[in-house]
């Protein structure tokens, strides 16, 4: 979710929230199961059409360069080439988001990254793509590179774009600051006046990727006409309509997208990278064209999360209350601007109830590639600075890490650090469980050291279609427009068959093309279950409406005299008339000749997504010799609203934390002195493996958000925000010092301990 | 690229001598794939040694040693019980190479022709005394391992030389041999240093020693000063201080993505100590 | 470039190919046996999406050139269940949702398939080390380990 999706949500319909279900609550197998386990699920790299060609993309290996020239007649003249595009095979014209798309899927006069694609061409067979993408012939004129966000804001730093900066930079800045931030009340200088201890730490946080296991794939067919058809891997495959259109230059309902099964997307599936560039390389050709990225072109030239510099302060009585809260958080979100610094402050003090609070952020320019999305984007940063600060103001105050939380913490009716008061929120009832689950009073083992730690995220409604269609024997055709990316058409499923009384089996979930459905936001935000849950309790709720409309006309009484019950028309009571239940296939296999197809609908944007909160416990050691550290145990408390299929919701709370413990502690992006990214791939880009981690345990809270009609808020973001604190905590209260940077790698835990010596 | 199957040695040889351009041998392949995918190499020829007969044989050998095949994969060697019961420092070491998946491909000899100075077995082979026997167009000959990466990438075998198996000594009474790598993750890394030792006990003294350190050097070390320190001694305090200084004395790492000079001889301080006590354990026998 | 003929099984069944010697087992199971439940995470080996097994040995199958098959029993994801039985591995993965977006699934099936092969009874750490080369990003592990575990007691008849 960028800044320009986020929108306050002011809350949603004012139904009453349903407490009592016979099937949401439950985990049956999901629907797409069986495909998934025995390898006939279609992932983006999984199309081949006739006469398909592969296209292979030519990018720079300068961290910044003017592109002097591009030959392309060696390659053209190559066996089996049909197509070489650059970026004058593509629209111009654009503005705002859609030129920064189109800058960042082919770049124009200047490559503003290592990776940054320059030319793409497309051939009969991927081998002979390959060979004659390297008789692409580039000439660089090598520019001034920077790519650490402190550096990049010093005077003198290189420029990566004059004028890229919006209204809100304060005058004096460097050009490669873009946009600025500030929120926050009262006066945080009286508040730590009023302190007992006031720290003051610095932070640091490495870019990381969002690591899914899948590469960007697509597969396009355009034809001269502008007419167009695209597979691919994706979020949001509405989006990727919208931003192809902008960027090949047609009109937006000439392309149709269908999505693939995606493999992992954690928000960096939100945007476009290689689709584009298939298109135009298939206009050019008149051929279906395939392009798959490599896992080295993942790491370089799709969109990692942005890399952080940042200085929180925190005032605290002995007693534990909170006086003031000041955090400066510099972002860098590479070559484009849109680092999430406005989420990272926002989500910085939201789990406090602060009346002094203030809260800077700064968007900042890099020669790195553009960032994307990932995962609860900015939060987890900010959690680790300011939860880190508490941490140490609970230490040197002798305080309870989780009683300092409780007392400050935010609830329903306090102001929230970024403005708006707080509707029902379930951070208080995270703590309470955190503070009686066995592993928060269990023994340390010696030189162990345990980790507490909150996290915040706002969670997304944003514009949804859903449409239900009933079969003639009752069974139902669910289709919904977010790709499922955890299981949601489990979910989905699960709600759709608790509103209309039907088995779990009965609802066949799909995700329809751009074709067949209104317009859907991406899939990011938290907003699957949320948003298209909602839609789809309200398609099902019309489907009923419609149904019951068939039991009045059959029985001749009013439409409001029939309600619904356990998958049969009754009638609402003694007086609505005597007749037996009318079962929905029954309704259905006639509904032909008694008004014709029953289709139950909901179009619009819900603005009642839920914030939610989580408490982390983890336990680490750290082997003093050689600074490795061993994350022990971990328990993830997480506040789900009403979770629909538990089982995938503990899924979604254990692959956080796992994601976390990653970014904590080994993954990074390191780029030498030439600008270059040196650990482009899974064995230097270290992810968590198998034999790392312990098992994830797991506490679902029950808040019920307001703003659905069964309570659900988001649960898929959250659950990275207190990771990279939690773990931090635990690795500096074994190690017995403080480690202010990310991640943790044991080079920099050793140092960290003989410095201390 | 051509892609040859020769059926003998001398024939791969003939090939390799023959060839123009770039020649690979493919044995697991685990590293000339890697490099094919990444376009940091492409053979013009590219010989498979796996249809010579033996090429996937372990064999006693005359001297009470071991001969392993060229093509003897990780998982083959660590399922071989005579070899691990001999030499369980060598075995562990190639069964740190990879995933499970590679160990169902990848071999001794690869990790040493590979010539990475992060390459886990080789440690552990040198510290063994282990040789390769390569055949070439003059003939046979043995060399030690310890003799054949000459740097990152760059081994002492000529044109047309091919390595046909790695040969490990009689392991004789009293002996016991060790590896241990650091790395951040517990798998799927490369050594930041790695750490072979083996050693011949006398009772309670060390009377013969050979350390070797991997992934702080452009080769791997042979380090004659680190095992003066543990021969003639038990193995007390002073032999462990004095171990580890020369250790770190020999490291000559550089600085990248994987560690600092200052982490990676420190490290392999601590790990000598750590694999000397594990060596002098097995060498009196524990398991 | 003159193509290589291959004759291998796979999944019990003969077949021929023909492939550049460049291609590798995994580019030909995809792209010319329409074996597309192995997925390429990485080409490099790191990622183990790509797991077949060779002769019975658990391999990657981005690291071995599809010329190296000749005379091979291939075995992949997609022969794992026995008509419309799925195997005891597949049935409690889906059970225990030991999958979310399901790309590295394939892998890790045939990876831990083997091992129970090899070891009816493997401990948890076991399996997290047979399974470290098989990323996954989604689940944490934790519930592909409790499936594994659970589909091995069962397969012991320990259930």
């Amino acid at each position: 979710m960028a800044l320009d999706e986020y929108t306050e949500q002011t809350g949603g319909p004012a139904d009453e929230i349903r407490s009592e279900f016979t099937k949401v609550g439950t985990s049956p197998d999901r629907p797409d199961g069986i495909d998934k386990v025995t390898g006939r699920a279609r992932f983006g790299a999984d199309a081949y059409a006739p006469g398909m060609l592969h296209g292979v993309i030519v990018r720079s290996p300068h961290a910044h360069a003017r592109i002097v020239s591009i030959d392309t007649s060696r390659a053209e003249a190559a066996p089996g080439v049909k197509a070489v595009v650059t970026r004058a095979d593509f629209a111009d014209g654009q503005s705002g988001e859609d030129w920064a798309v189109m800058e960042n899927v082919m770049a124009g006069d200047t490559a503003l990254y290592d990776g940054h694609a320059v030319a793409a061409l497309a051939a009969t067979s991927l081998l002979e793509a390959r060979d004659a993408a390297r008789l692409i012939e580039v000439e660089y004129q090598i520019l001034p590179h920077v790519t650490d966000v402190d550096e990049a804001m010093k005077d003198g730093a290189p420029v990566i774009r004059e004028g890229a900066a919006d209204n809100s930079v304060p005058a004096g800045m460097h050009p490669n600051v873009v946009r600025y931030h500030s929120s926050g009340h009262g006066d945080v200088d009286q508040g730590f006046a009023e302190a007992d201890l006031v720290i003051e730490d610095h932070f640091v946080t490495a870019a990381t990727h969002q690591g899914y296991i899948e590469p960007h794939a697509c597969l396009a067919t355009m034809g001269g006409d502008g007419r167009a058809e695209l597979w691919c891997c994706t979020q949001g495959h509405w989006n990727v309509q919208k931003l192809c259109a902008a960027t090949v230059g047609i009109e937006q309902s000439k392309l149709r997208v269908t999505a693939s099964e995606i493999g992992g997307g954690f928000g960096g599936k939100t945007t476009v990278f290689v689709e584009p560039v298939a298109l135009a390389l298939s206009r050019k050709a008149n051929k279906p064209v395939k392009v798959v990225m490599t896992r080295s072109e993942v790491f370089r030239a799709s969109g990692p999360t942005a890399s952080t510099s940042m200085d929180v302060k925190i005032g605290m009585k002995k007693d534990g209350t909170m006086t003031a809260a000041r955090g400066v958080f510099r972002c860098q979100g590479g070559a484009f601007p849109g680092a999430p610094m406005e989420f990272t402050s926002m989500c910085a003090f939201a789990p406090y109830a602060l009346k002094h609070v203030s809260q800077i952020g700064y968007d900042v320019m890099t020669n790195r590639p553009k960032q994307a999305a990932y995962r609860a984007p900015g939060s987890p940063m900010a959690a680790f600075a300011v939860e880190s600060v508490v941490d140490e103001l609970c230490n040197k105050l002798g305080l309870d890490p989780i009683e300092v939380r409780l007392k400050n913490a935010s609830r329903m009716g306090t102001k929230a650090s970024f403005g708006p008061t707080w509707d029902r929120i379930g951070l208080v009832e995270t703590l309470e469980e955190a503070k009686a689950h066995p592993h928060f009073s269990a023994p340390l083992a010696p030189g162990a050291g345990r980790g507490i730690s909150c996290g915040f995220w706002f969670n997304h409604g944003g514009e949804t279609s859903v449409t239900m269609a009933m079969s003639e024997d009752g069974s139902a055709q669910l289709m919904v427009g977010t790709p499922d990316i955890g299981g949601s058409r489990a979910s989905m499923a699960l709600m759709a068959a608790e509103e209309l009384g039907i088995p779990y089996e009965n609802v066949r979930v799909t995700v329809a093309d751009t074709a067949s459905l209104g317009y859907n936001e991406v899939s990011h935000g938290s907003r699957v279950t949320y948003a298209s849950g909602l839609a789809t309790i309200q398609a099902a709720r019309d489907t009923v409406r419609k149904l019951c409309a068939r039991a009045a006309a059959k029985w001749g009484i009013d439409e409001d005299a029939v309600t619904w019950q356990d998958g049969c028309a009754v009638p609402s009571g003694p007086n609505a008339g005597d007749f037996d239940p009318l079962p929905i296939d029954r309704i259905c296999r006639v509904m032909g000749r008694t008004g014709g197809p029953i289709v139950g609908h909901y179009e619009a944007t819900p603005e009642g997504a839920g914030v939610s909160f989580a408490t982390h416990i983890v336990d680490a050691e750290v082997d003093r010799e050689t600074g490795a550290t061993k994350v022990t145990r971990y328990t993830v408390v997480q506040d789900a609203g009403k979770a629909i299929h538990p089982t995938y919701v503990e899924g979604q709370f254990q692959g956080g934390a796992a994601q976390g413990i990653g970014w904590a502690l080994n993954e990074e992006y390191v780029y030498g002195p030439d600008g270059r990214l040196q650990n482009a791939g899974f064995l230097d880009y270290r992810i968590p493996v198998a034999s790392d981690l312990p098992m994830i345990d797991t506490v679902i809270v029950e808040v019920p958000n307001p703003g659905h009609p069964y309570g659900v808020r988001g649960v898929g973001e959250t659950s990275i925000c207190p990771p990279l604190a939690a773990i931090a905590n635990a690795v500096s209260n074994a190690a017995g010092v403080r480690m202010r940077q990310l991640p943790m790698r044991p080079s920099r835990v050793l140092e960290a301990l003989e410095d201390q010596d | 690229m051509r892609y040859h199957t020769p059926e003998s040695f001398e024939d791969a040889s003939a090939i390799a001598a023959g060839a123009e351009g770039v020649t690979r041998y493919l044995a697991g392949g685990t590293d000339i794939l890697v490099q094919m995918r990444s376009d940091i190499v492409t053979p013009d020829d590219l010989i498979d040694i796996k249809h010579i007969v033996g090429v996937k044989e372990i064999a006693r050998s005359d001297d009470g040693g071991w001969r392993i095949g060229a093509a003897v994969a990780g998982a083959e060697l660590g399922e071989h019980d005579g070899v691990g019961a001999d030499w369980p420092g060598v075995v562990e070491a190639m069964e740190l190479v990879g995933s499970t998946q590679v160990q169902g491909r990848a071999t001794l000899t690869g990790n040493l022709c590979n010539a990475s100075p992060a390459a886990d077995s080789v440690p552990a082979m040198i510290a063994a005394g282990a040789t390769v026997s390569v055949t070439g167009p003059d003939g046979p000959r043995k060399i030690a391992v310890e003799d054949v990466p000459t740097g990152p990438g760059q081994i002492s075998l000529v044109r047309g030389e091919v390595v046909t198996a790695v040969n490990l000594p009689a392991r004789g009474p009293g002996g016991g041999d060790a590896y241990l790598r650091f790395t951040p993750r517990t798998e799927m890394d490369i050594a930041v240093v790695g750490c072979g030792i083996s050693l011949t006990r006398d009772g309670d003294t060390i009377t013969s020693a050979r350390v070797a350190l991997g992934a702080v050097a452009p080769t791997a070390l042979l380090v004659e000063a680190a095992a003066a320190a543990l021969v003639g001694g038990t193995l007390d305090d002073g032999a462990l201080d004095a171990l580890a200084a020369a250790a770190e004395a020999a490291c000559n790492p550089i600085d990248d993505k994987r560690g600092t000079i200052r982490f990676r001889t420190h490290v392999a301080g601590v790990l000598a100590r750590r694999v000397a006590k594990i060596a002098y354990d097995r060498a009196g026998g524990a398991k | 470039m003159s193509k290589i003929h291959v004759t291998t099984t796979v999944n019990g069944d003969a077949t021929e190919f023909l492939c550049d010697p460049r291609e590798t087992l995994l580019d030909v199971l995809r792209d010319r046996l329409s074996l597309t439940g192995a997925k390429e995470g990485c080409g490099t080996g790191d990622c183990g999406a790509c797991s077949v097994t060779v002769d019975g040995r658990l391999i990657s199958s981005c690291l071995m050139l599809a010329a190296e098959a000749e005379g091979k029993e291939i075995g992949t994801v997609e022969g794992i269940a026995t008509g419309e039985e799925l195997h005891p591995l597949q049935r409690k993965f889906i059970e225990h949702a030991a999958l979310q977006c399901g790309v590295c699934t394939p892998g890790i099936l045939v990876a831990v398939k083997n091992l129970l092969e090899r070891d009816p009874d493997p401990t948890e750490q076991q399996v997290r080390y047979w399974l470290a080369g098989n990323l996954c990003r989604c689940t944490g592990y934790d519930k592909i380990i409790r499936a594994v575990m659970d589909a091995a007691a069962e397969m012991r008849g320990a259930a």
